[in-house]
């Protein structure tokens, strides 16, 4: 049996580029990514840079796990609405998105779920806070903390933003 | 149907490989193919525009058959007049490239 190792480690959801980066880094080290848990990663032993690790948040449509199948990638789990995936890279290279109106509809969804969640903390924070809860604190500190993510997704989209106006 | 619009690469290059009907993985292969190599679709995106082309009425889905879950597409009738109008504009383009730049590619 290959050996195997846990990782616990916490990255912001507005970080899962950087997320990205460090699960691909571990595939070329040789662990690849085979199970996923909140904050916990879990890593098969494997040939260095035996796979290509890509996660995105998933559409919220069944079919697309079967779509991306038949392009050879294979599904290694999922945190809430994050999808884990992997591809053979002797299959080449491998990207979830190949043009920029996608990444920005991709960044769209995690913009809205932020913004989503954020207003819902701050409505309870601002109740709780006058009812005297001393909860209601918590729950504005999670309103800033997912408003300043709101604020790096947005970022990220205007420069996108600005590459498409000159080019595709 | 308005005919001023200009497709993305993608969106031309998905249309034009449905001129006859493929699957998902079919539709990457045809444009990798048709393209030298040099557009690569990547999956996310192909299904993002699968289904936004279908709403458009450009697209549809072919009855499947049984035992399969490879959803295969067709072009429509407004898709193929999408891909003519596309096709006029790009000439358009092109012609006024050569035009007015004339020579300037044979050095």
């Amino acid at each position: 049996m290959a050996e195997r190792k846990t990782v616990r480690k916490w990255f912001w959801v507005w970080e899962f580029d950087k997320e990205e980066r460090w699960l691909n880094q571990m595939a070329l080290s040789g662990w690849a990514l085979v199970e996923v848990g909140f904050c916990r990663y879990v890593f098969d032993a494997c040939e260095p840079g035996a796979y290509i690790i890509r996660l995105q948040m998933s559409p919220g449509d069944e079919n697309y796990l079967d779509f991306l199948k038949d392009t050879g990638a294979e599904y290694i789990g999922r945190v809430t609405k994050w999808i884990y995936l992997r591809r053979d890279a002797a299959l080449g290279d491998f990207q979830l998105f190949s043009d920029n109106s996608s990444r920005l509809e991709h960044l769209g969804w995690i913009a809205r779920m932020l913004l989503v969640i954020g207003v819902m903390n701050l409505v309870i924070g601002v109740v709780n806070s006058f009812n005297g809860t001393n909860l209601g604190a918590i729950n504005l500190i999670c309103a800033t903390l997912l408003m300043y993510g709101l604020g790096r997704i947005h970022g990220k989209m205007e420069s996108l933003e600005k590459d498409r106006e000159l080019e595709e | 149907m308005n005919n001023d619009i200009a497709l993305t690469e993608s969106t031309y290059y998905i249309l034009l490989s449905l001129y006859e009907p493929q699957h998902g993985y079919g539709i990457m292969q045809r444009t990798e193919q048709l393209s030298g190599g040099r557009v690569k679709l990547a999956a996310g995106t192909l299904y993002g525009a699968l289904s936004s082309m279908t709403e458009r009425g450009w697209i549809r889905p072919l009855p499947g058959e049984s035992g399969s879950r490879k959803k295969e597409y067709c072009l429509t009738k407004e898709g193929l007049l999408a891909l003519k109008n596309e096709l006029d504009r790009l000439k358009e383009l092109v012609q006024n490239g050569e035009t007015i730049l004339g020579g300037e590619n044979d050095g």
